[in-house]
């Protein structure tokens, strides 16, 4: 039985060899992956062009007329830019700030508690295993049940207001007002992905060699100079990847910030990422072509980014 | 036992950063775990319960107790009695501000009348399991669930195919453009799903994919991660093999699927650990790309029921719970692939 299976997946690939011979074969392994790359990741890289520069909202490509960098410039309209009540997109604007300030607190967050939680778990310790497994589970639960848990932590009758009255305190509506809900988002982001950057920061502290450690402690070096003179300075390049890769998922955030909050109150924490998704589909109408165009600024910002990051890991290689 | 747990490594004094770790350390645990643990103690309350301001830890219910000779099961009461204690008995029925209780021990069953304003109920550890099972009955979850088991799978078993495929061809064939093509694939890595999600949408809905599991499942199968990881391995494994086996004629693919893809085992291991939880927590593709309810994921029923009924959190926080169990599991068992996976690859 398992021969007659096997004999039928090799069938196609040994008739295949016999009419291409064998040192064409390569180009057959690589053929589905990069049918699958072409088709859906080139090819719409490609398009996502062409719908920046039309208009309407047409989705067929045939279908939508051309009007060359419109949807940058509306994106871009501005009567004064540091008013966003003044542009035309304000939506837009608001969202870029949003962003801009989400990425600001949230990567600097994001750094430090990882690096604080790193040098605590690089200790020897009993039931170390534990507690790193502790700080990395939130990492692989889905966006969407992130923001359940905390919107129900968070909700008028929810555990921290139960929490607060008991102390005396008054209900907070964590999720209504516009500045809480800001530092929510902030707080459930660190929360659900601090512990893949932990361990990334981990892997980096246990490659630092421990006799420099031993030489230190010979001389009796302060713990605070241990720190600043050695750990820091040879946990760079981690330090390098955790800030970038950060700051490359920051500026992408949306699913469990779009559950927990929807963007709101109002636009208090709609960020860059739900402005395309509902510009282009969730709106009544789909404004194709503006979307594309904020995703290839988007596209543009990310691309500095990685950039950014290949040239500071050339940097810290060398 | 404070001796035991305070003594360190060596006879050193302990400072006051063993004190700051060990407090970080619990308060990291209470932290972490915490919002979890209220979740699945929160899904096991029922409807009531979970109105009750403030709320308690654990899930508790009416104690009720089913009497021969009546057919629904009754609630129970504390009476209070002169001298100050309790005595629990069972509410027959309720007469305007008074309601009649019997002993549900005493096989008389006197009828017994008091105050509604004087007894109080009596309160057990109840688990309200109709919480799970319910939305699984009623609302499309259970069509949910296997959507996303399916999506999962599949997706799984393609992903790790594809990839291992090109992976070989690309580790072990000299091949003119295979430097291009690994580099090309290693560039899509900068063009994440968010930059694409316009045209990606458009090609999906060209191919006839829109509302459809496959326009979930095939575009993000090849990864470059994936790629990238296998063909790490695949370098290691030595070319000699490959060589032995050409002498008896065994064709290329043979030499892939008998030779190279068994010995590639331990990544394909930590790929199919990661495309699973990808997979299964996926929601922005899938959101753009899936309409119509039937064929909703898991992750994407949730999102939608939490919008359209906010009030039913006993059952949107049992569906939670069903939601993170498969990655619970798969942490609480694979951890040590998943972390040595990340520390090698930097991907998630």
């Amino acid at each position: 039985m398992r021969g007659a299976v096997a004999r039928c997946v090799d069938w196609p690939f040994e008739a295949l060899q016999r009419v291409l011979g064998a040192a064409r074969m390569p180009y057959v392994f690589v053929a589905p992956n990069l049918l699958v790359f072409g088709i859906f990741v080139a090819a719409p890289m490609i398009l996502n062009v062409w719908y920046a520069l039309t208009g309407g909202t047409a989705l067929m490509p045939a279908d939508r007329p051309y009007v060359g960098g419109a949807n940058f410039a509306e994106l871009l309209d501005c009567a004064d830019h540091f008013a966003i009540n003044t542009c035309k997109q304000d939506r837009f604007w608001r969202s870029v700030v949003n962003t801009g300030w989400f990425v600001t607190f949230q990567v600097i967050a994001l750094v430090l508690i990882s690096l604080i939680t790193a040098l605590v778990l690089n200790r020897r310790m009993p039931w170390r295993g534990f507690f790193r497994a502790v700080f990395f589970y939130p990492v692989l639960l889905s966006p969407v049940v992130v923001a359940l848990i905390w919107k129900w932590i968070l909700q008028p009758d929810g555990l921290f207001n139960a929490l607060i009255v008991a102390n005396g305190g008054i209900r907070v509506p964590f999720l209504l007002d516009p500045s809480w809900s800001f530092i929510w988002t902030v707080v459930v982001s660190v929360w659900a992905h601090m512990g893949f950057y932990t361990l990334i920061l981990l892997a980096g502290l246990q490659a630092i060699p421990k006799d420099l450690y031993e030489a230190a402690e010979m001389d009796g070096t302060p713990h605070a100079r241990v720190f600043w003179r050695i750990t820091l300075p040879l946990l760079m390049p981690n330090m390098l990847v955790v800030l970038v890769l950060g700051l490359i998922r920051a500026v992408q955030s949306f699913d469990e910030i779009y559950v927990l909050t929807g963007g709101g109150p109002g636009t208090a924490t709609q960020y860059i990422v739900q402005y395309i998704y509902e510009t282009a589909f969730a709106n009544q109408t789909h404004i194709l072509g503006l979307a594309a165009a904020a995703s290839m600024l988007v596209g543009g910002v990310l691309l500095v980014l990685t950039l950014m990051q290949l040239g500071a890991s050339a940097w810290a290689k060398r | 036992m404070i001796r035991f747990l305070t003594r360190r490594r060596g006879g050193a004094r302990s400072d006051w950063t063993d004190w700051f770790c060990w407090v970080y350390l619990l308060l990291g645990v209470l932290v972490m775990f915490g919002p979890v643990v209220w979740l699945v103690l929160s899904s096991f309350k029922t409807q009531s319960a979970l109105q009750e301001f403030p709320p308690g830890l654990w899930p508790m219910g009416q104690k009720q107790v089913q009497v021969a000779g009546v057919d629904r099961p009754l609630p129970v009461f504390a009476l209070p009695r002169a001298d100050g204690t309790t005595q629990e008995r069972a509410m027959l029925r309720r007469v305007g501000l008074e309601g009649q209780f019997i002993d549900p021990a005493d096989p008389d069953r006197k009828v017994e009348r008091a105050r509604l304003a004087n007894v109080t109920p009596v309160r057990e550890l109840h688990f309200a399991f109709e919480n799970y099972i319910e939305p699984l009955r009623q609302f499309n979850f259970s069509r949910y669930l296997g959507n996303s088991l399916f999506v999962t799978v599949i997706a799984t078993a393609i992903t790790l195919l594809i990839n291992a495929m090109c992976a070989f061809a690309l580790s072990k064939y000299e091949f003119r453009g295979r430097n291009g093509i690994f580099l090309f694939i290693i560039s899509t890595l900068m063009i994440p799903i968010t930059v694409v999600l316009v045209p990606a949408f458009l090609v999906v809905t060209g191919l006839g994919l829109g509302n459809s599991l496959w326009g979930v499942i095939l575009p993000p199968a090849a990864t470059p991660t994936g790629v990238f990881l296998l063909r790490q391995y695949m370098l290691t494994i030595p070319d000699e093999l490959m060589d032995a086996a050409r002498m008896d004629y065994a064709s290329e693919w043979r030499l892939f699927w008998r030779i190279i893809l068994p010995l590639a085992a331990p990544a394909l291991a930590v790929l199919a650990i990661f495309s699973v939880v990808w997979r299964w927590n996926d929601f922005l593709w899938p959101l753009v790309v899936l309409n119509r309810q039937e064929v909703f994921t898991l992750q994407l029923g949730l999102a939608a029921f939490q919008g359209e009924l906010q009030t039913q959190w006993h059952y949107l926080l049992a569906m939670t719970v069903v939601t993170l169990l498969p990655v619970t599991l798969v942490f609480a068992f694979l951890q040590k692939y998943i972390t040595t996976g990340i520390a090698s690859s930097g991907m998630k």
